[in-house]
């Protein structure tokens, strides 16, 4: 009976991640672009290019792409303290914005996959569940 | 004929330099920032929202993710008891605020994000609480906007009272802004009035008008970001979070109007417009507007004799270019801008602590006091 139902949670858990996974990365950049413009456009604006010396670009940046687990922390739980990002000094405070790991995930995309950015995988919401403090 | 030629010429250069600069007069100065310096107080606070003085040397500070502190001759204590802390966006635990007759009751006020129950999301509420020690009890929901939104935007908030037993709060237009504030029957956008328990005043504006929310003491606001009662006049002054080229001080008088989203001097950042009336009958125009924006918040008029110059000044912090301001006002009108402290870094709070000192709360920072040198 145990092993019964380790067996079906197991299944109830892969079908569960097998779910998630298939929201098609065409849904997850267009549902991005919906958190984008409610949580991240005050500071980063409209097309990523953010304000120089203030808040970074994110739009063709080098640290963005370089730092992808960072970033996802950096939503998850906020950052701080100094970056230098496309050969600028930034020294400033992003708070987490209380979005959930799906919003995380769907922002992601929206990012590395606008404003001239490429990336060719997709961020997951396993991938932003596993990632830690 | 040469003369004649040229004026044409040079009125239209003169125009087309007005309109690339853009700035709402007076201009901002920038004196030698070495005659003015800080102290630390406390540091080691990402955002520290909301401050009060329980005395000289202990100040209580909200930090926006959901802490409260209390802070004693520069070391932080965590305060417990707070409800559960709803961040999301630009919310979370916003301001705090001791009640005028602390000293006998021990009872704060603080506004913050709650999601309490219903839909999901969360929206701008104010407690109080018995502070002893380090611990809150008697914890209370004064007010609760509704509804809930999982909208990130415009929370509010500052806390003031005046010297006739009443509490101002703000909130925000919580995202909503052609829904919330123009409408008496909704949250949001407003700038309520409680008695000191709680109660809503009999004479509050609205109190006799069918439908609407009985606590609104003003409406047609975006976003308040900052809050204080003027010194001499008794006067709520508020600052606001406009849209580009928006951001405003008003004096909150009962009752009225002030406009957004059927007026503003802003438009959209992302440039597009809002409405092209920058003035409507029966809406009230801002006592100034900044533009370019400067991200205000925070908010205290300098009333002692510890500056030089400055008695009478208001002081406003500026998120985006991360300066304190300093405003003169003359006759009514601004008359003189200066950036104080330049690149001190994002200025969250204004305050004037027992000491006749200004103290500010700056991002990644913490509480720093303003001296000048």
């Amino acid at each position: 009976m145990k092993i019964f139902i380790g067996i079906m949670s197991l299944f109830i858990l892969f079908e569960g991640t097998w779910l998630y996974q298939k929201k098609p990365l065409e849904q997850s950049i267009a549902d991005g672009e919906e958190i984008y413009q409610d949580f991240c456009i005050q500071c980063h604006l409209y097309t990523g290019e953010g304000v120089s010396g203030v808040f970074p670009p994110l739009a063709m940046s080098d640290y963005l792409i370089n730092n992808i687990e960072t970033s996802i922390r950096g939503l998850k739980f906020g950052m701080s303290g100094p970056i230098v990002v496309n050969g600028e000094e930034y020294d400033g405070v992003m708070q987490d914005q209380g979005l959930d790991d799906i919003e995380i995930a769907d922002v992601m995309n929206y990012i590395l996959n606008n404003w001239g950015n490429e990336y060719n995988e997709m961020i997951t919401v396993e991938q932003v569940a596993a990632i830690n403090k | 004929m040469k003369k004649n030629f040229l004026a044409p010429i040079f009125v239209g250069l003169f125009c087309v330099i007005s309109c690339i600069s853009q700035e709402n007069p007076p201009e901002i100065k920038t004196p030698d920032q070495s005659k003015f310096t800080t102290e630390t107080i406390v540091d080691g606070i990402d955002i520290p929202w909301g401050m009060d003085f329980i005395s000289e040397n202990e100040i209580l500070v909200t930090e926006k993710k959901g802490i409260l502190y209390r802070v004693s001759n520069g070391k932080k204590t965590e305060v417990s008891g707070l409800p559960e802390i709803y961040q999301r966006g630009q919310g979370g635990l916003m301001d705090v605020a001791l009640h005028p007759d602390f000293k006998s009751n021990n009872i704060i006020y603080f506004t913050t994000g709650v999601h309490l129950e219903g839909e999901a999301g969360g929206n701008t509420a104010l407690y109080c609480a018995e502070l002893n020690d380090n611990s809150l009890s008697n914890l209370k929901l004064l007010y609760k906007g509704e509804p809930n939104t999982k909208k990130g935007q415009h929370w509010g908030s500052r806390i003031v009272f005046d010297n006739k037993g009443h509490l101002f709060f703000g909130i925000g237009d919580r995202g909503n802004r052609d829904v919330n504030p123009q409408d008496l029957n909704r949250d949001g956008g407003k700038i309520y009035r409680l008695n000191l328990d709680g109660s809503i005043p009999e004479d509050n504006p609205f109190a006799n008008h069918e439908g609407a929310l009985k606590a609104i003491y003003s409406y047609g606001h975006r976003n308040p970001q900052g809050m204080t009662v003027h010194p001499e006049t008794g006067e709520i002054w508020e600052n606001e979070h406009g849209p580009k080229g928006g951001d405003e001080i008003n004096i909150i008088e009962k009752g009225k109007n002030y406009g957004w989203p059927k007026i503003t001097y802003g438009i959209n950042y992302s440039g597009t417009s809002i409405t092209d009336k920058r003035s409507l009958p029966g809406m009230e125009q801002p006592f100034y507007y900044w533009v370019p924006s400067i991200g205000p918040s925070g908010m205290a008029f300098s009333s002692s004799n510890v500056y030089k110059k400055w008695k009478g000044n208001l002081f406003v912090g500026s998120l985006k270019f991360k300066y304190l301001e300093r405003l003169v006002i003359k006759r009514g009108k601004i008359v003189k801008r200066e950036k104080i402290l330049n690149e001190i870094g994002r200025v969250r709070n204004v305050k004037e602590g027992p000491d006749g000192y200004l103290y500010l709360g700056v991002e990644g920072k913490g509480i720093l006091k303003v001296v000048q040198q």
